[in-house]
């Protein structure tokens, strides 16, 4: 920014809801200019008489601003800078602050001047479906031409550094929520309010008033402006009243729940942790009102995006609110009463109207009569049918037109003009009502699509529902406010409320008028623009419709057709209206595109709201988490479990670590913390009962004191989860999950008993988060745990392999399990949570003279691998049965009632001898270790695609075996021992591994019965 | 979101407190020794996918942690009931609408 600000050369002198006591400086495209409080992005550079404001997606043609508020295609801007900088911000939404920045996204390096306008040259060349047709061969180039046409397209930037802004969620619940607070809503919400419903009423804008913060205060409309302070100071007074400016409601979802985005700090543009910057309101609301209003339709004709051509409405906004004369020689195009408001707006800024052109060919009534009055010279009959100029608007083209206007039936003139303010009549807002799944009724006598039949809990009301006089847009709201509030429980459905008396002038029926035919035919025509932000023409449009593409979803896709920011707003009425003349059929019969949240763009930060870094996701700690981090664990992730992975001593890398930890579980005795195992406390008479339905192998013989290892089914037969579950005292169980598989395993079970077996008398409870566990295991183990614990009978027949014990380690009370997945003497030590840390350094302590070791989950999956354990979900993938995995042992053959998985055992495809089996892999060359994941193949000079026997499951170097040690899923595996099979693998390099036993250390397990 | 009422807690709750175990009344055959891989592949993998009235389970599993049942509507996504496991449906799906 440099230099004074330049003055406003298009600001009126008197006039608009503006402050011009309060100048602000700001920047676009880093220029420094100066608006007035009050003023939009949009509104205070119309005043600093900046016409282009951006480039065009596909020709790279020079835009500028066409509307006022969301549905603005063209002055989409990067906001900031920074962490903070947002894109794709529409400009006539941006409220201007001091210090803003903005600029033009897609333009390069300037909107004035940009290497891309080179292809807008070439724009004949690039038909719908250019894309498609030019880039997709050869296939092999596609990234690379990818990456050029997401540069050229350059729809904004996302900011680089984490957002320092907080973001907000507010839940809420109201009786009655207004969307919109312009006429009808703001009647709706204070019907409503009346009758004692909690109300929300919301609205994108800063002001409440919609339409009648752009009326011009002529005699009038002061009882309009003094009915606005009126029912604004009433719905303030109300307790029962909340009203969100700057809030967009942007989804309408099921059950009626809204989701409302309030920008609460972006136009103060402060950043202060103690004010969120958005926020998101999640509302259940019983009745909606949908007061959304409607966006005015432009007119189709040729090079109609040139900047200076805009919306009607615009114009009369920017005079009237915002005290800006966007030009100096207007004419109004229109083939509607209403856009003569314009015109008159405009004359009586003291501004200069060349023309009214109207392509009805003879305009009369009361409207029509007012702007004669004027003195305003209305041509009728007559349309623009083309724009002159490239970079700022320089004359139109008028011809007569017949009186469908279909056809040019006299000589063309050209008329000296500045700015077009345009009306092809108006769209309804209905996207919320769309939104629940209503469907668009087409409306002949409207002109328009209106909100389809409820299929939620709302209404419409005003322009949102074809209502253009604001007279019934201030009774119909009234009467959905009351409405709504009875169907809530509130009120007798009649209305409180008056509406201001006004006279309103009546309208003369509009021309359904989609497209101005040229002198040239469309194909050849300038180009006449219908979706300005992506750069679709009325020709793209029926050379889609000639090239097949028939249905509007078809070729909403084909030519892009409302794929931008702003969903179509602007274009979709037209194009869907062109697309249905070209197939010669009507619109209602060709129906539209349905449009899908978010209304507006809404930011990632405002979704996340607070549930980032931290707060993302639980994390869940063991009692010894904290031991752990002072001995210099590295972590690994299970679940929401924070495991030490390994615990690096000084100069080591896991490989060392890993080692040492194996070596001397091994050789001497190691410790895990093994607490984060999924507990689950079973009791009740039928707890062995269900058990044994639940799990592939027997559970009713189970003693006190003793453990069984379990596998339980899906019905379909394959693997779900295993662990062991250990019989406490009769009808009391305790089972063990996997630390992944415990909320899953918790569920199963209560479906199962909820759902099938009710009769059966057995409760769960999850006990996980109740234990600490410290297992130690290694040819010393029993000599550390006597050290600590002098009431259990360690001796090898009296406290024997798969037994458990009650007792004191380290004078705590303690459950003490003999099972082991490492294969060694194990005792698994089971204490109350809070405990955890003592009893695990009274172990260690106790240790010491074996050097008791440490280990993390790494070597603990080195241990089981090297014993052929399998780890569910790494070996398993919900495709395995238990005879896949080599573990026919734990199928019960003849239980009395058919357990969960054994119907599913007996389909052929799960009796083939081809299907993939757990074997073990040795490389041919022992140091190599197989990546994880590796594909199998017989053989690896074979031609791609290969045929793929299986694939690695498990990869681990063995430190006990000096080798590299694999476990894999092959193809009739188990019948294949001894057969070299390779890895061909993604750096080129092929492995050669021998199948062999999937145990590869004691085989016999004897290391643990000792 | 659903806004769906637990038969059990016997309140209206947001969809995010429940997950949907899919079509309701699917009763696990008694004798399925007996069935043919077909019949026994029919209770295992088939369902209905109906538009209109839809029975479906649904468990409250960050509330109460019971299974129960609610009869819905396809097309609207009205919820029209909720019941209890074992408990019937008050509405019937029209045979019209069982496509």
């Amino acid at each position: 920014m440099s230099g004074s600000a330049v003055v406003q050369a298009r600001r009126l002198p008197a006039g608009g809801r503006i402050n011009r006591d309060q100048p602000i400086r700001f920047s676009f495209n880093g220029i420094a200019y100066q608006g007035f409080e009050g003023d939009t992005l949009a509104s205070a550079l119309l005043a600093n008489n900046v016409n282009v404001v951006a480039r065009s997606f596909k020709y790279a043609r020079p835009r500028g601003i066409v509307g006022h508020g969301a549905e603005e295609p063209n002055a989409i801007v990067q906001l900031g800078h920074g962490a903070q900088t947002v894109p794709n911000l529409r400009a006539t939404q941006i409220e201007l602050y001091a210090g803003l920045q903005a600029r033009s996204v897609g333009a390069g390096l300037s909107v004035n001047f940009d290497l891309m306008a080179l292809v807008g040259a070439c724009g004949r060349l690039m038909p719908p479906g250019f894309y498609y047709k030019t880039f997709m061969r050869p296939q092999k180039l596609w990234m690379t031409y990818e990456r050029f046409i997401r540069k050229a397209a350059g729809l904004g930037s996302a900011a680089a550094e984490p957002d320092p802004d907080s973001y907000d969620k507010l839940n809420q619940h109201c009786d009655v929520l207004v969307v919109g607070a312009g006429p009808a809503g703001l009647a709706a919400a204070l019907t409503a309010a009346r009758s004692g419903a909690r109300v929300i009423i919301a609205d994108e804008q800063n002001q409440f008033g919609g339409s009648l913060l752009a009326a011009r205060p002529t005699i009038g409309h002061q009882t309009v402006a003094l009915w606005l302070t009126k029912t604004l100071a009433e719905l303030h007074a109300c307790s029962n009243v909340e009203m969100l400016a700057r809030s967009t409601v942007f989804g309408y979802y099921d059950h009626n729940f809204l989701a409302i985005l309030e920008r609460r700090s972006d136009h103060l543009r402060i950043s202060s942790p103690s004010v969120a910057r958005q926020r998101l309101h999640r509302v259940r609301a019983k009745q909606v009102v949908l007061a959304t209003g409607a966006i005015e339709r432009p007119l189709v004709f040729a090079n109609n995006d040139v900047p200076g051509v805009m919306l009607a409405s615009s114009v009369s906004t920017y005079v009237n609110r915002y005290g800006v004369a966007p030009g100096t020689k207007l004419i109004v195009f229109t083939c509607n009463d209403n856009a003569y408001q314009a015109a008159i707006d405009w004359h009586q800024a003291g501004q200069h109207v060349v023309a009214i052109v109207d392509t009805r060919c003879n305009p009369s009534g009361v409207v029509v009569a007012t702007a004669k009055e004027l003195n305003i010279d209305v041509i009728g009959g007559h349309g623009v049918i083309e724009a002159l100029g490239k970079k700022c608007l320089q004359g139109a083209v008028i011809a007569p037109l017949n009186a469908d206007a279909t056809a040019i039936v006299g000589a063309t003139r050209q008329l000296d003009c500045d700015l077009i303010a345009c009306s092809g009549g108006w769209s309804p807002v209905i996207h919320l009502s769309s939104h629940t799944g209503a469907k668009p009724q087409w409306s002949d006598a409207k002109v328009g699509f209106l909100p389809g039949e409820s299929i939620q809990q709302e209404r419409s009301a005003g322009a949102a529902k074809g209502t253009y006089s604001l007279l019934d847009c201030f009774s119909e709201g009234a009467y959905a406010g009351a409405r709504a509030a009875q169907l809530a429980g509130f009120g007798n459905g009649t209305v409180s409320t008056t509406t201001p008396p006004i006279e309103e002038l009546t309208e003369q029926p509009q021309q359904a008028l989609f497209l101005l035919p040229h002198v040239k035919p469309v194909s050849r025509a300038p180009k006449q623009f219908v979706d300005l932000q992506l750069d679709v023409t009325a020709a793209a449009i029926e050379l889609a419709a000639r090239e097949g593409y028939e249905s509007v979803e078809h070729a909403k896709r084909y030519t892009a057709l409302g794929f931008g920011t702003d969903q179509g707003k602007l274009g979709n009425i037209n194009g869907i209206a062109i697309l249905a003349n070209t197939l010669g059929q009507s619109i209602a019969a060709t129906g539209t595109t349905i449009f899908r949240p978010a209304y507006t763009p809404t930011t990632f930060g405002a979704i996340a709201g607070r549930d980032v870094g931290d707060l993302f996701d639980p994390v869940r700690y063991t009692a010894m988490h904290r031991w752990h981090t002072e001995h210099g664990a590295e972590w690994e992730n299970v679940g929401q479990w924070q495991r030490p992975r390994y615990y690096c001593q000084p100069f080591e890398v896991m490989h060392d670590a890993v080692k040492r930890e194996c070596l001397a579980v091994r050789n001497k005795v190691g410790m895990l913390d093994a607490s984060t195992l999924g507990k689950i406390d079973i009791q009740g008479r039928d707890a062995a009962e269900f058990l044994n339905r639940i799990y592939s192998n027997g559970f009713l013989k189970l003693a006190p004191g003793k453990c069984r290892y379990g596998v339980m089914l899906k019905e379909d037969g394959m693997i779900f989860d295993d662990g062991v579950t250990a019989c406490l005292a009769e009808n009391h169980y305790l089972m063990f999950t996997t630390t992944g598989g415990a909320a899953a395993v918790l569920a199963w079970l209560e479906l199962w008993q909820q759902t099938e077996w009710p009769e059966l008398d057995v409760f769960f409870t999850s006990v996980t988060d109740h234990w600490a566990t410290a297992t130690v295991t290694g040819p010393n183990a029993r000599k550390v745990l006597a050290l600590v614990c002098d009431d259990i009978d360690l001796d090898k027949d009296a406290f024997k392999f798969m037994d458990w014990r009650d007792g004191t380690v380290a004078g705590v009370q303690a459950r003490v399990f003999r099972i082991s997945f490492t294969g060694e003497l194990s005792f698994e030590v089971n204490v109350a949570a809070h405990y955890g840390r003592y009893v695990w350094e009274q172990l260690l302590a106790a240790g010491a003279e074996f050097e008791i070791t440490p280990y993390g989950t790494e070597a603990m999956h080195v241990l089981r691998a090297e014993k052929g354990f399998i780890i569910i979900g790494q070996d398993t993938d919900g495709s395995m049965t238990p005879a896949d995995m080599n573990m026919n042992w734990v199928v019960a053959k003849n239980k009395s009632f058919n357990f969960i998985g054994q119907r599913g055992l007996t389909r052929a495809a799960c009796q083939r001898c081809d299907r993939k089996q757990l074997v073990g892999l040795k490389t041919l060359q022992p140091e190599t270790v197989l990546p994880e994941g590796a594909q199998i193949v017989n053989d690896p000079a074979q031609a791609i695609p290969m045929k793929m026997q299986g694939h690695v499951t498990s990869s681990y170097f063995s430190a006990s075996l000096g080798r590299s040690i694999a476990l894999a899923v092959v193809k009739g595996g188990l019948q294949r021992m001894g057969d070299v099979v390779h890895c061909p693998l993604a750096d080129g390099r092929s492995v050669a591994a021998e199948i062999v036993g999937s145990v590869f250390y004691d085989p016999k397990g004897e290391r643990q019965n000792v | 979101m659903l806004l769906i009422t637990c038969p059990y807690c016997e309140e209206a709750r947001d969809e995010t407190e429940f997950s949907c175990s899919g079509e309701a009344h699917i009763s696990r055959p008694k004798n399925p020794e007996e069935l043919s891989d077909e019949q026994w592949g029919d209770y295992l993998y088939f369902r209905t996918n109906p538009r209109g009235l839809h029975h479906e389970m649904w468990y409250h599993v960050a509330g109460c942690r019971r299974y129960f049942n609610v009869t819905r509507d396809t097309v609207s996504y009205a919820i029209l009931e909720s019941y209890r496991i074992g408990a019937e449906p008050g509405s019937k799906t029209p045979a019209s609408c069982s496509t």
